[in-house]
């Protein structure tokens, strides 16, 4: 039996100290494609929260029957079947924004937290602590989405969720919306940004 | 008995009956949004066609009813301007748009706007950077002064090509005419403060979206210029 698990760790850690984007570097692609505007980002979190928690759950429930030789194609085929089933279901009942996301739920699959969660966590550990698991790793990612997000509509495109934010009295002022955050690129540098911002408030992350 | 986990047999085995189980379970779920998702499909279809008479379905509002209020009748035409049989709304239009002009079926919606007249609406379709991009053009009674125009794009960079379906670009088109002193001459986009040489009717292109922008041009061309005997005809 496993040494007792402390959930409140496993639900908050990932949040801020073991947050999956900018301490694991991981989803960092994800985080380029979906950053151009606020309210995709916020669907695309929402997604990856959804099919981390669950797919997490069904691991732990069948850990202990999957062939280790095949444990990877088994993780593959669960977060794949949640994913199609996801983008299904947005396609049925949320039609605008499936079609904003178009193919970048489909890439929900190649996310790497979601293999690097199953692979450490749900493969070891018992359904309700790997349900706590896949919800703080889902938020920790979700939240850095929402920030880049954020800052790259906000001052790529001077709205947000599609309202105007900066008056229009900037624009005649001289003020221009820089057209380079709108570009993957500026998605990496506000994520490293972000971590830059993260570790010198958290020392002990920081490498000697 | 306890089972050998690590046997070829159980695995292969493990893996058959996962798939058999995550395959159903997709195709359940396929099968039973399927009749949503065309309605949400179709819906999509009626806004963006409407879009290009300038009706804009507030949030809520049912729009297949906004639909059959102002869109009274529809048709399909052939290349010489004569009906053909079929349901214009069915026609696969991305199919039409890649064979030669003469052998498409090209679909025409009929919209009465009241005090403003009869507007005639034709899809267009083409390529952009990324991805198809397409979009309806709608006529005056005159067939050669546009009154509307909507486009839309699958993958085009945002903030750059992804302009094309905001109201800022495809507001240009509308007045523009396709028929200068009796020559077919589809509306341009070109870049900003250049100007075509032949004297047609031309809009600006989008800055940074050169591809996108040469995309709708060439669009234009090649999807309106099956419609020029039908068009003609009206031009009476």
């Amino acid at each position: 039996m496993a040494e007792k698990i402390d959930y409140k760790n496993v639900l908050f850690n990932p949040f801020s100290k073991n947050n999956p984007v900018i301490v694991q570097i991981l989803g960092i692609c994800s985080v380029l494609a979906v950053t151009a505007k606020l309210a995709p980002a916020l669907v695309m979190g929402l997604s990856v929260i959804a099919v981390l928690a669950f797919s997490n759950v069904i691991i732990s429930l069948i850990r202990n029957t999957i062939p280790t030789n095949i444990r990877i194609i088994v993780q593959l085929v669960v977060v794949a079947g949640l994913v199609v089933i996801v983008s299904q279901l947005l396609q049925a009942y949320a039609y605008d924004v499936s079609k904003q996301l178009s193919v970048f739920i489909g890439l929900i699959i190649t996310n790497c937290i979601l293999m690097g969660r199953l692979e450490a966590f749900a493969m070891a550990n018992r359904p309700w602590a790997s349900f706590l698991d896949g919800i703080g790793n889902g938020v920790g990612y979700a939240g850095i989405l929402i920030i880049v997000g954020f800052f790259r509509e906000l001052l790529g495109s001077g709205t947000l969720l599609g309202y105007q934010v900066v008056p229009d009295s900037f624009y005649e002022a001289g003020y221009v919306n820089n057209g380079l955050m709108i570009l993957p690129p500026m998605a990496l540098v506000t994520v490293a940004c972000i971590i830059w911002v993260h570790r010198s408030r958290n020392k002990d992350l920081q490498e000697p | 008995m306890t089972m050998n986990k690590q046997s070829n047999t159980y695995t292969v085995i493990y893996i058959v009956a996962l798939v058999v189980l995550v395959g159903s379970a997709l195709a359940f779920t396929a099968m039973s949004l399927k009749p949503r998702q065309q309605a949400n499909l179709d819906a999509d279809k009626m806004r963006q066609i409407m879009a290009s008479v300038h009706i804009t379905p507030e949030k809520g509002e049912n729009i297949i009813e906004i639909y059959r209020r102002h869109i009274n009748d529809s048709f399909v035409i052939t290349e010489d301007g004569n009906r053909a049989e079929g349901n214009a709304f069915d026609i696969n239009t991305t199919l039409e748009s890649k064979k030669p002009a003469d052998e498409r079926l090209l679909p025409v919606y009929v919209c009465d706007l009241g005090d403003k007249g009869v507007k005639y609406i034709v899809p267009v379709n083409g390529a952009g950077l990324w991805g198809p991009i397409w979009g309806y053009v709608s006529f005056d009674s005159d067939g050669s002064t546009i009154y509307g125009a909507y486009f839309a794009h699958q993958g085009e960079t945002p903030g750059l090509g992804a302009e094309i379906e905001k109201p800022a670009f495809s507001d240009q088109f509308d007045g523009k005419h396709i028929f200068k002193d009796g020559q077919f001459k589809p509306v341009n986009v070109i870049k900003t403060g250049q100007k075509p040489s032949d004297g047609e009717d031309y809009v600006n292109a989008i800055s940074g979206g050169t591809i996108t922008s040469k995309g709708v041009a060439a669009m234009l061309d090649d999807c309106l210029t099956p419609y020029k005997n039908f068009l003609s005809t009206l031009n009476k």
